[in-house]
């Protein structure tokens, strides 16, 4: 036991100068995946129920397919299977655009139950003292679907985190790629993984913390509906 | 200026297959107070509906001070105006509904104010001294800060109101407004829509308060299946209904 962690004493201060700007690419990278799915995903909700019917198809398809096509397979398509077409992106540019692009799918769906959770009528009251449609969407609709998002939203934030360890399959230098080199390099895998394991815990708890406490913040307080 | 502010004419709307308006023709001058009743299903709610454009009317046309609402003619032809200009007809009309639809997320003074402010560009401050002003006039002016959860269904609807006025209507709606309160809460929201007609606004009433439609009412509609099947001054429609419709109608509600 104590051998075991002698080789972490011995090793961190090599490694730790490695692992911190992992940890930054990481956060990097999430943050960014995330930012554009859920900008996407909010879009693709209301697609999916505009009157316009080529947009309503698009979004529709598009969740539909997304959905249905391993991330890997997303990431591995802009990171090598644009390079025919004279596109070349770098393997961070390509990771967060396609950790983004499949996340989006998912969050729509997330967006659309929380949008369909808000009364018709919430909207009409809005439209009746005048307010445009995208008034009423931006002042009335969206604020209460927020609250009933949250806690799913900051979920896959989580599952985002930890999805973007796959990055290192197209080599985006975040932290499993980092701990995939470090355990090569000094042949210590369950050193270097136990570690970064415990690393990307630190990293998701507390979100999953601030998930619980926002979800029972938003069951206990206002109700959504009428 | 002509005094008929609202002309509602010869208006269908139909749901696919379901013709629930069948051509519906009517007029309320300026200061008008009407009263519209009939059995559930007859179409009270789609008609005060179509007239802010809530519903769009299969054909037929409303008229607000004179102003085609929700359409426009280009030479002989209605079309459709813009979003923009439709949010600014309903501007004009208050409209009350069965259920509140308050915005829970929203305190009371903030549900009376983000109209103002949002619609007409009013300062915060001035729309929050406004909304003071509408709550006050409910009788709130004790609970503007409350969210919609905390009151009851009566200071709710009374809210609603509240948030109705503010918008300083040429016109209010009320679709049965107290049908969702419990017994003992219609009296105050009564009260207040009284007082708003005592004050000479125009108002359409939807209602199953005979009494109170008796009481404020200019004009009483008596609807049925989709048309009107008659008019009058109350005393007329309800003492001496010409139609036996009306006559099945009403005894069938004192007889409960
Ligand atoms: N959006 C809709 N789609 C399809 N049918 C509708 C729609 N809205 C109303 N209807 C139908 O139109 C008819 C008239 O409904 P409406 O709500 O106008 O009646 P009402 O006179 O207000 O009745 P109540 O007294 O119960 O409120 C009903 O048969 C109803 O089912
Ligand atoms: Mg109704």
């Amino acid at each position: 036991m104590i051998e075991f962690f002698k080789l972490y004493y011995e090793h961190l201060p090599a490694w730790w100068p490695q692992i911190v700007p992992a940890i930054g690419n990481t956060i990097g990278l999430t943050a960014g995946a995330y930012m554009l799915a859920v900008v996407l995903g909010l879009i693709l909700a209301v697609g999916k129920t505009s009157k316009i019917g080529p947009f309503r198809w698009f979004c529709t398809g598009y969740i539909e397919v997304v959905r249905g096509i391993p991330s890997l397979a997303i990431l591995f398509l802009l990171y090598f299977g644009l390079v025919p077409l004279g596109i070349v992106l770098d393997a961070f540019t390509a990771g967060f655009i396609g950790l983004g692009l499949s996340g989006s799918a998912y969050i729509a769906e997330v967006f659309r139950a929380g949008l369909e959770a808000v009364h018709k009528g919430q909207r009409e009251a809005a439209l009746a003292v005048g307010m445009t449609p995208f008034a009423s969407f931006r002042y009335i609709t969206l604020p209460q679907a927020i609250r009933v998002v949250l806690p799913p939203l900051l979920n896959m934030l989580i599952m985002l985190l930890k999805d973007s360890s796959i990055c290192s399959l197209i080599s985006t230098p975040e932290l499993m790629l980092r701990a995939k080199d470090l355990a090569s390099e000094y042949f210590l895998p369950m050193h270097v993984y136990l570690l970064i394991g415990v690393l990307y815990f630190a990293l998701a708890f507390p979100l999953s913390l601030l998930a619980k406490m926002v979800q029972k913040r938003m069951s206990s307080s206002r109700r959504v509906t009428e | 200026m002509s005094d008929i502010l609202l002309r509602i004419e010869d208006v269908i709307k139909s749901f696919d297959e379901l013709e629930v308006l069948k051509g519906i023709s009517l007029e309320l001058k300026r200061g008008e107070k009407i009263a519209i009743i009939g059995p559930s299903g007859s179409g009270k709610s789609t008609l005060l509906r179509t007239i802010n454009y809530l519903e769009i009317p299969t054909s037929g046309h409303i008229y607000l001070d004179g102003e085609l609402v929700g359409e426009k003619q280009v030479e002989e032809k209605f079309v459709r105006t813009s979003e923009k200009m439709l949010a600014r007809f309903r501007a004009q009309i208050g409209m009350v509904f069965q259920g509140f639809y308050l915005w829970p997320h929203l305190n009371a003074i903030e549900n009376v104010a983000i109209g103002p402010q949002k619609v007409r560009g009013i300062s915060k401050e001035k729309a929050f001294a406004l909304a003071e002003e509408m709550l006050a006039k409910v009788h709130l002016d004790h609970k503007i800060k409350e969210y919609p959860e905390r009151l009851s269904g009566g200071q709710q609807q009374r809210v609603a109101i509240a948030r109705a006025l503010a918008q300083e209507p040429k016109l209010m709606l009320f679709d049965e407004p107290t049908s969702a309160l419990d017994p003992e809460l219609v009296g105050e929201v009564l009260k207040v829509i009284h007082e708003l007609a005592d004050e000479g606004r125009s108002m359409v009433l939807v209602t199953h308060e005979i009494g109170f439609a008796r009481e404020v009412a200019d004009v009483v509609y008596f609807m049925d299946e989709g048309v009107i099947v008659e008019y009058g001054p109350p005393e007329q429609v309800f003492e001496k209904p010409r139609q036996t419709r009306t006559k099945a109608f009403l005894s069938q509600l004192f007889s409960h």
